[in-house]
């Protein structure tokens, strides 16, 4: 970061015809929890274009390795394994350097590690289902996992989640934070869930689909699949109203 | 046919899941031993300048429930109105100071506590001073995207009534949702999601 030039630029207006509304029916539970009155809209201030920044310092070895980053010493999770990897941009198509990622997810079976999930599926005692990285300095990013399963979830009768893996995105402005989730290329089950549904646009769904990526499979050892992101861009400050001295 | 503008579109967001814990605080889920701590835990520590508060709350749903599955994440300027971000070029923040924290709520009071200072103040873009405010993102499972808005304070009634985001609110039966009301030693600020006291979210 140290040899670019530091932007302070307001963040475009973000598209929110592109993303989800808060309402979607299909998807139960945001009946209750979506805001009905007009959000307020204002231009960025300071609170807004800035935001927290994390070191590579935070990270532990194995941060970026869910296989073994909860496995007992000589030991690794089961299924399929993955390299995810893939590049944080903004809409500019500017690489975001030292973005903080998390991700998580459920074991190959579908099956989460937390004390609210009732999946009948077997927990893996070697798999966590949680891992961050941070991005480089071009915004690239990778990590080592195994592909998780769909499972079952209380929506309607028979809804099921896709094979999915829930991404939290830090840039540099607060208001870039985002969160979503990533799909696999060539899943059926991704176009009849209504938790993807919520998202109008079949351009945008695609959007949240990760390419198989043969290129870039370590042969004998895992398959790579490429999710880039895109955050927020920003204007140019050449020419922002700010007062003298601020 | 005139040039075209090249823009990417924003990656579309998701909401969060019943299990945003196992990613973003597992320890609190019960994950141990992969980090060390879950991070935006701790904002302040012994050296960190400025009036040390309290901020608890709850989220509402629409029923009138309040949301045991919700993250908070805050960010705010130190007590001298500074953020400590590189893309603040005013000077240096307090460096005891992370200003951002992350609080899920209680699985089962509902309840979000942050232990933090009470910022200062920043200044809007045309030089005007914002009351001291701290911004907030909620995410949960029924959010598909996440919800931004503003913690002000009940005791800084003066700056309160020069802020130029209040000020543009234009129903004003409605501003109080925004303040966080003293109550012995915190600040307690409960977001209603929906109905008649529906907190104010903004499009930033």
């Amino acid at each position: 970061m140290s040899n670019k030039k530091l932007e302070t630029g307001a963040f475009f207006q973000r598209d929110r015809q592109w993303h989800p509304p808060a309402y979607t029916p299909d998807y139960k539970t945001s009946v209750v929890r979506s805001p009905q009155r007009a959000l307020l809209s204002f231009d960025n201030t300071l609170s807004e274009i800035t935001g927290p920044v994390f070191g590579h310092s935070i990270l532990g070895e194995l941060d970026n390795d869910l296989i073994h980053n909860f496995a007992k010493p000589g030991q690794s999770a089961i299924g399929q394994r993955i390299i995810v990897h893939g590049r944080v941009i903004d809409e500019r198509g500017k690489g975001v350097a030292g973005a903080l990622l998390e991700f998580w997810q459920a074991n190959a079976g579908g099956r989460y590690r937390h004390k609210r999930e009732g999946y009948i599926a077997a927990l893996d005692p070697n798999f966590g289902g949680c891992g961050r990285t941070i991005t480089d300095e071009e915004g690239y990013y990778r990590f080592r996992t195994v592909k998780p399963g769909a499972y079952p979830w209380p929506n309607g009768v028979n809804d099921w989640r896709p094979a999915h893996i829930h991404f939290s995105v830090f840039g540099h402005g607060f208001v870039q934070r985002l969160i979503t989730q990533m799909y696999f290329e060539g899943d059926p089950m991704i176009w009849n869930c209504p938790i993807v549904r919520s998202i109008p646009g079949k351009a945008a769904i695609e959007q949240l689909v990760a390419a198989l990526d043969m290129n870039n499979t370590i042969p004998m050892d895992a398959r790579a699949y490429k999710f880039d992101i895109v955050l927020r861009g920003r204007r140019s400050t050449l020419f922002e109203n700010r007062v003298e001295g601020n | 046919m005139v040039q075209k503008l090249e823009c990417l579109k924003e990656t579309p967001s998701q909401t969060a899941g019943p299990y945003v814990h196992i990613g973003c605080t597992p320890n609190f889920c019960g994950i141990a031993g992969v980090y060390e701590a879950d991070l935006g835990v701790a904002m302040v520590n012994e050296k960190t300048l400025g009036e040390r508060i309290t901020i608890r709350g709850r989220v509402f749903d629409g029923t009138g429930t309040p949301l045991r599955d919700a993250l908070l994440e805050i960010w705010q300027a130190d007590s001298n109105g500074l953020y400590n971000s590189p893309s603040e070029l005013r000077g240096a923040a307090d460096p005891n100071f992370t200003g951002w924290g992350r609080c899920p709520t209680n699985m089962e009071t509902g309840e979000f506590i942050f232990e933090t200072v009470k910022p200062g103040q920043v200044p809007f873009n045309d030089g005007r001073l914002m009351a001291p405010h701290v911004s907030v993102w909620i995410v949960a499972r029924g959010i598909n995207i996440g919800l931004q808005t503003r913690i002000y304070f009940d005791d800084e009634e003066a700056a309160n009534a020069q802020d130029p985001i209040l000020m543009r609110i234009e129903h004003k039966n409605r501003v109080p949702t925004l303040v966080a009301k003293r109550e012995g030693s915190a600040f307690v600020f409960d977001i209603h999601l929906q109905g008649d006291n529906e907190t104010i979210f903004f499009d930033v």
